[in-house]
């Protein structure tokens, strides 16, 4: 569990309202615990379209779509996804889309399951590798600064971001 | 005499199979005023359809890699312009590459949105090796299986009425399947810069790169 359980409900809450204030309408997900409440959310939020996808590259090209329609989409994964998406992320290095994913990371701090950490420790080297700019979060207070530079990267910068909440800060999970 | 369809193509065996109709004949009459629609292609074969279509129109986004991505391109857009029909048109191999977003669509629906999948049993970028759908694959049934309530099969030039009237109207997600044969898409050399392409759709459909 997290270190601090009413911090991390008041930062899940406040990054789901920065991306509304940011006018993300598109939220693309694999389901995944570490993103549950800006999953459950979306879903309950009118506004936004709330995308269950059955891999993540799929997220890829949707926020490609949504991009050419005039719309901001995020996509919400988790790290093992991040190597679903490589040879899609072809569309957004080479088309100069704006892509902001959020990853909720195994395979690191604390990690007891061998078969996350393959992925898990690949995630940086590996987005890097096809042009994603990657910001890892540690502790709760970084979570909506982080996320609000990777807006500004995004979609005012035009680059691409993943964001990566560690499991520092969401918590190792047990199994 | 030299056969004058591309090399290594069975075509007798292929015809027999049901692909019968000419892409390049097919396709325009499919689609009709193809000023109604925003455009999603995939990488070869339909992006040489659609680009000869529309003379390479500002209208359409076509692909040359990322194989795989040309239904939800289409999501998106989809259901970022509910005012706009979007019609993908990809091919069987494309399609093939990530028939999980037949599902993922199924599941939103969306009225504004058509896939035409252009299937000519092979992988035609690649030298003609036949694909799934010359195997017994069935696309129609995997979308329908999938969740989408409209589906056709269009393989003959009585069926064309219906398949374009698919394409236009309903109450959600049409998927068409135009079965052809497996010929030379249109020669027309398109823009391949995905950037440069990305900047003219949305300078066409927003007013600003």
């Amino acid at each position: 569990m997290p270190a601090n359980r009413d911090n991390s409900v008041r930062w899940e809450d406040e990054l789901y309202d920065l991306l509304r204030r940011n006018n993300v309408t598109q939220f693309a997900y694999v389901p995944d615990a570490g993103h549950r409440s800006l999953i459950d959310r979306s879903l309950a939020d009118p506004g936004v379209h709330s995308v269950a996808l059955t891999t993540e590259e799929e997220g890829v090209a949707l926020l490609a779509g949504a991009d050419l329609g005039g719309a901001r989409a995020v996509l919400l994964m988790q790290s093992s996804g991040a190597g679903n998406c490589i040879n899609m992320l072809s569309l957004i290095k080479g088309g100069h889309f704006p892509f902001l994913t959020l990853l909720s990371m195994r395979g690191d701090f604390g990690e007891g399951n061998p078969w996350q950490y393959p992925m898990g420790q690949a995630v940086e080297p590996v987005l890097s590798a096809m042009g994603v700019i990657c910001l890892r979060i540690e502790r709760p207070e970084e979570v909506i600064p982080t996320v609000s530079a990777a807006l500004t990267m995004v979609f005012q910068g035009g680059n691409a971001v993943a964001v990566l909440l560690t499991q520092k800060l969401l918590g190792a999970k047990a199994f | 005499m030299v056969a004058d369809y591309p090399q290594g193509v069975d075509m007798a065996a292929a015809i027999a199979a049901g692909f019968v109709l000419d892409r390049r004949a097919a396709v325009p009459k499919l689609i009709g005023r193809h000023e109604d629609f925003l455009f999603v292609t995939g990488l070869a074969g339909t992006a040489r359809d659609i680009a000869a279509l529309t003379q390479d129109g500002a209208h359409i986004y076509t692909m040359a890699g990322a194989m795989g991505g040309a239904c939800m391109i289409g999501l998106g857009l989809a259901l970022a312009r509910p005012d706009k029909r979007v019609l993908v048109a990809t091919g069987d191999g494309e399609l093939l590459m990530n028939l999980g977003a037949l599902a993922t669509i199924a599941v939103l629906n969306p009225a504004n949105l058509a896939l035409l999948c252009v299937d000519n049993g092979h992988y035609g970028e690649t030298g003609y090796q036949k694909s799934h759908t010359s195997l017994g694959v069935d696309l129609e049934r995997i979308a329908a299986g999938s969740g989408i309530k409209r589906t056709r099969t269009v393989a003959s030039e009585a069926d064309l009425a219906e398949g374009a009237r698919m394409l236009r109207e309903g109450n959600g997600t049409a998927f068409v399947v135009l079965k052809v044969k497996p010929d030379e898409p249109p020669s027309y050399k398109r823009n391949m810069d995905p950037t440069s392409c990305r900047v003219r759709f949305r300078g066409a459909l927003l007013g600003t790169a």
